[in-house]
């Protein structure tokens, strides 16, 4: 049954022009075949004598099916059982099951949360639903998300149980893959170049002691959140220090994204972000940061709250080291480490005096800045330290 | 019908007008069959019967002319030189074809021998023929564009429109009518109030004349006074050939439209029938010639499938590539 | 006169077309005219006004009324190697030549395996609002930018008036150039000395919402962005320019820092160019999205003839503002 159009799929056989023993040369009309668009007749492509017949008359037959065979033919071929099939018309399709409507929803109305709000909430970890939406019919926009983490609203535990968690132990492991890999790589590709400086922290230790003692204390402060706004504020005041380096430049970052080092229950430190570092009151800088290290040491951690720290601040604390020489995380440009603050030597008016000495190390990328533009950067830092009263 | 009679002719044309008659003979069968076996899909549209009238008139035209042609155009892309091996493969729609399978039976162009298509929408060529004159004309090139239509193009109005314009401008266009009396399915005298093509012509200031179409030496000289005429700057010219279509419109046709008695009467005053023996009686050819030049016209359409067969198609990522020019021309 | 011998010369709309016509002309001898009444007449719009006894009938070719044959030369003459501007009268026309347009010059190219580049630039008024009713009314730029193989362009500035038609002229593909005849009689400075066929421009940079728009709607878009930077929203206006290929970098660049996308278009709403625009925005910058999309189009009736009807159906100032207003409005 010979294709006659692409849209032709079988062909029904009217009529034999020919019989077994016929002789038929190239280009006679043998049969005549029935399809949509009326009789059509069949020529032979091929000379020879005719063998047999394979389709009879009134049978319908797809495409492709032999209908007749000549002398000489290849002898498997004509035992297929294809040549007697007929071809059933297609089933019209049967009716679809009548479905059930789904009985109307009930509960409340889905929240109208814009997809940049969305995604926002998720990189500053704020709950969305305690935000209050003040777009059109109670949407939630992004200006609200940013209001409401700026307003230092408490941050929720998460709604949703956290999926079971990895052992401790596969976690740590990983995350040392992770941590792995990235310091190998900012050894790699990131010239670092170091400065360090050593500043008086005595004024600052004592403005702090002095601002607790007349607070309850969950309204105290952490040593470390001086630190960070301070670094945060220099990183807004003099450019080269805040952004990212990608694409074989660095690209600044408008905003100050401080992304804190926290250690890890288990080994391994992270370096989550807190949004807007300089913007924050020192209360709020402190809230956030008690909010980050409770999550870090309960592993609920999201993926979201990695990758937008703009800048780093590392800070040993308490452990009794003078100097610390952090490594860059990248895409970063540049980490502020802080030693301890530890009662050290120090010269006031031409005498040796004991002082709260803290050591602050500036490690920085030297393909966007060099060592005049960190000294400055290492002053400013030093200078707001100085004056604490001012972060 | 055009009063001069055909010119007598050497044995030597008369074997290459044969020749290149048997190839398109020889090809369009070898095409019917590869259509039934699905190795040529989508629509096919055969020249059989009609074959005179791409050798006479591209017999006339100089390699410098550009030629567009329709959908039933495979035999002229042959008589204008279009090897065989790519004119198959672009009919198999493999990258080897003409132009690079992208447009299969109905669009074959092969603009290094200035064939412009290959167009599929009836009449849609004739303004791209004034066009391609248009900038012989403009660019004082002895160059002429020859133009062929079926009668059905007659209706539409792009066919007034470019006669009109080719007449005002007096541009160098050989518009040459196919008239096989069938528009698909549709007789002519269904579907024109008036039948005689080449008066319409005619109508818009063109010399026109009416050829007997089943005879290549008429066709043959027709065109050539033609030619002569339009170099030597007198304007557009217009040919009716009167023919018939020997095959169907296309695969897909029950032919219900017309009686198959009328068919074979055509078919015995075709242009093969018709050439080979009057050739043979005035001794001109022999029946030796005529079955060296068949069995040389198949070999070549054997070689043509086998390599069809054997190339390759084009790679799916390519699928964007000359969507726009890759390069200035 | 060049734009830096006259200072910054200052010209109309109409006149910035004749100097990129005539300076094509002049420059390329395969250029020439083609379309009805340009030569005798001067042009519908009057673009051409002057150049037939400049350039001579060769070169400025009245035809006549037969769009589908002077657009298929056109193609037959950038196929035979020169370098037509097919001037069809207005888009509403241009469905008659629709054949030769989509069939060929589009595909011609792709269909050959690449042998046939079609190098050939159409020229066409378009646009509504001079009350000639619904046959004259059409905008059909974003039929034609649904078509692979062409190329749109929407001149809605000066320095475009003046320089697409050169860029159109150097492309190998078949360009469309749509000249809004609400733009004929703008006026203004001269300031580029070049053009190019791929790019969008930021007409007025702004920070609360992206009013993305082309030809003859960016006045409009202009002035409500004046109106509503005096209610303290700061709109952002691009003019696409280029319809087909879309810019989609700049687009997207823009609602990444605006976070709202209003789209303004003189086609019909439903399947038009605003579709589009919107819809890449929201496959692609979905997630900076404050807001949903917005859009200001024509209402679906065929442009009626009386006056306070058609303004009604067109998109206007006062719609725009409107519709940006919403895109920022807070509460309710």
């Amino acid at each position: 049954m010979p294709s006659l159009g692409s849209e032709m799929e079988s062909g029904t056989l009217v009529e034999w022009k020919i019989k077994p023993g016929d002789v038929v040369r190239r280009g006679d009309i043998v049969a005549a075949v029935e399809t949509e668009k009326g009789i059509i007749d069949i020529e032979s492509f091929e000379a020879g004598t005719i063998e047999r017949l394979a389709v009879e008359p009134g049978m319908r037959v797809a495409v492709d099916t032999p209908l007749a065979w000549f002398v000489g033919a290849v002898a498997e071929a004509a035992t297929a059982a294809v040549a007697t099939a007929p071809v059933a018309a297609p089933a019209a399709p049967a009716p679809a099951p009548a479905v059930p409507r789904a009985a109307a929803g009930g509960g409340a109305p889905r929240r109208r949360i814009s997809p940049a709000a969305r995604a926002h909430a998720a990189q500053l970890g704020v709950d969305l639903d305690a935000v209050q939406g003040s777009g059109p019919a109670g949407t939630v926009t992004l200006q609200d998300v940013e209001a409401h983490a700026r307003a230092g609203a408490r941050v929720a535990a998460p709604a949703a149980p956290a999926p079971a968690a990895p052992s401790a132990a596969g976690r740590s492991a990983a995350m040392r893959q992770v941590i792995a890999a990235a310091m190998s790589r900012s050894k790699r590709e990131i010239p670092h170049y170091y400065l360090q400086a050593a500043l008086d922290f005595t004024p600052a230790r004592d403005w702090l002691e002095a601002y607790n003692a007349a607070r309850p204390v969950p309204e105290r402060l952490l040593p470390a959140v001086l630190l960070i706004k301070a670094v945060a504020r220099a990183a807004a005041e003099q450019p080269g220090f805040n952004g990212y380096y990608a694409e074989g430049r660095f690209q600044p970052s408008t905003a100050v994204h401080a992304g804190v080092a926290i250690a890890v229950r288990g080994g391994g430190l992270v370096a989550p972000a807190i949004t807007e570092a300089d913007r924050l009151t020192l209360a709020a800088l402190m809230q956030a940061l008690t909010g980050l290290v409770g999550r870090v040491r309960t592993g609920r951690m999201r993926s979201s709250e990695f990758g937008s720290a703009t800048i780093t601040v590392n800070s040993l604390g308490e452990e009794g080291i003078d100097l610390l020489y952090p490594i860059i995380q990248p895409p970063q440009v540049a980490i502020v480490g802080f030693g301890s603050v530890l009662e050290r030597a120090w010269v006031v008016d031409g005498r040796v005096v004991p002082r709260a000495v803290l050591n602050v190390t500036l490690a920085a990328d030297h393909r966007v800045t060099d060592g005049r533009d960190g000294a400055r950067f290492l002053a400013r830092v030093l200078r707001h330290l100085a004056a604490p009263a001012e972060l | 019908m055009s009063a001069a009679p055909a010119a007598p002719t050497t044995r030597e044309h008369a074997l290459e007008l044969l020749g290149a008659m048997l190839r398109i003979r020889a090809f369009e069968d070898r095409c019917a069959q590869l259509y039934t076996e699905q190795k040529i899909r989508g629509f096919l549209h055969l020249y059989n019967g009609e074959e005179a009238i791409a050798v006479g008139v591209l017999g006339a035209l100089g390699p410098a002319d550009a030629i567009v042609a329709t959908y039933r155009e495979h035999g002229h892309a042959l008589a204008r030189g279009v090897p065989m091996g790519p004119l198959m493969a672009e009919m198999y729609g493999k990258r080897t074809g003409c132009s690079g399978g992208r447009g299969g039976s109905m669009h074959v162009f092969d603009v290094g021998r200035r064939l412009y298509g290959g167009n599929a929408i009836v009449g849609g060529g004739l303004p791209i023929a004034v066009g391609l004159a248009l900038a012989e004309q403009y660019a004082a090139r002895p160059g002429l564009a020859a133009c062929f239509f079926g009668e059905g193009a007659v209706a539409e109005g792009e066919f007034h429109e470019s006669l009109n314009l080719a007449a005002l401008w007096k541009l160098p266009v050989l518009f040459v009518c196919e008239n096989n009396r069938y528009a698909m399915g549709t007789a002519l005298e269904r579907s024109e109030a008036v039948t005689d093509i080449h008066a319409k012509a005619a109508a818009y200031g063109i010399r026109a004349a009416a050829v007997d179409g089943m005879d290549v030496l008429a066709v043959e000289a027709a065109a050539r006074a033609e030619v002569a005429a339009i170099r030597d700057g007198a304007g557009p010219g217009f040919l009716e050939c009167r023919t018939y279509r020997l095959r169907a419109h296309s695969m897909f046709d029950a032919q219900l439209y017309r009686d198959k008695a009328e068919v074979e009467a055509w078919r015995q005053r075709g242009p093969l029938i018709r050439f080979t023996t009057s050739c043979k009686a005035t001794g001109l050819i022999s029946e030796e010639d005529f079955q060296r030049l068949e069995r040389a016209a198949s070999e070549e359409v054997e070689a043509a499938v086998r390599f069809a067969e054997a190339s390759e198609w084009e790679p799916v990522a390519d699928l964007a590539r000359h969507v726009y020019a890759e390069r200035a021309p | 006169m060049s734009a830096a011998a006259a200072g910054a010369a200052r010209l109309s709309y109409r006149e910035a077309l004749r100097e990129g016509i005539r300076a094509a002309l002049q420059a390329d001898p395969r250029v020439f005219l083609m379309g009805e009444d340009i030569g005798r007449y001067g042009g519908c719009y009057a673009v051409t006004k002057g150049l037939l006894a400049e350039f001579g009938e060769q070169r400025i070719r009245d035809t006549p009324l037969s769009e589908s044959a002077f657009v298929g030369a056109g193609i037959g003459a950038a196929l035979g190697g020169l370098r037509p501007v097919v001037e069809i009268m207005t888009v509403n026309f241009s469905l008659l030549a629709l054949d030769q347009i989509v069939n060929n010059a589009a595909t011609l190219c792709h269909m050959s395996g690449g042998q046939c580049p079609v190098p050939l630039v159409i020229r066409m008024a378009t646009g509504a609002g001079r009350q000639v009713a619904a046959q004259h009314s059409h905008s059909l730029e974003g039929w034609y930018a649904h078509i692979p193989g062409l190329r749109i362009v929407a001149p809605a500035t000066i320095d475009d008036a003046r320089w697409m038609l050169g860029a159109a002229l150097a492309c190998p593909d078949p360009v469309l150039i749509f000249e809004h005849v609400g733009l004929l009689n703008t006026e203004g400075e001269m300031r580029a000395d070049g053009a190019d066929l791929d790019h969008a421009a930021i007409r007025r940079p702004g920070r609360d919402l992206s009013l993305i728009t082309y030809g003859g709607s960016l006045p409009k878009c202009l002035e409500a962005a004046t109106r509503l930077a005096g209610e303290g929203v700061e709109p952002e206006v691009i003019d696409l320019r280029t319809l087909r290929p879309l810019d989609d970098a700049l687009i997207f660049e823009s609602v990444r820092r605006t976070h709202r996308a209003l789209i303004v278009d003189e086609g019909w709403r439903s399947g038009g160019i605003s579709a589009e625009i919107g819809l890449r925005i929201a496959e692609q910058a979905f997630y900076e999205l404050d807001a949903p999309i917005a859009r200001v189009c024509t209402a679906e009736v065929p442009i009626p003839y009386p006056k306070h009807l058609e303004d009604a159906a067109l998109p206007g100032v006062e719609g725009i503002v409107e519709a940006a207003r919403g895109l920022v409005a807070r509460g309710g």
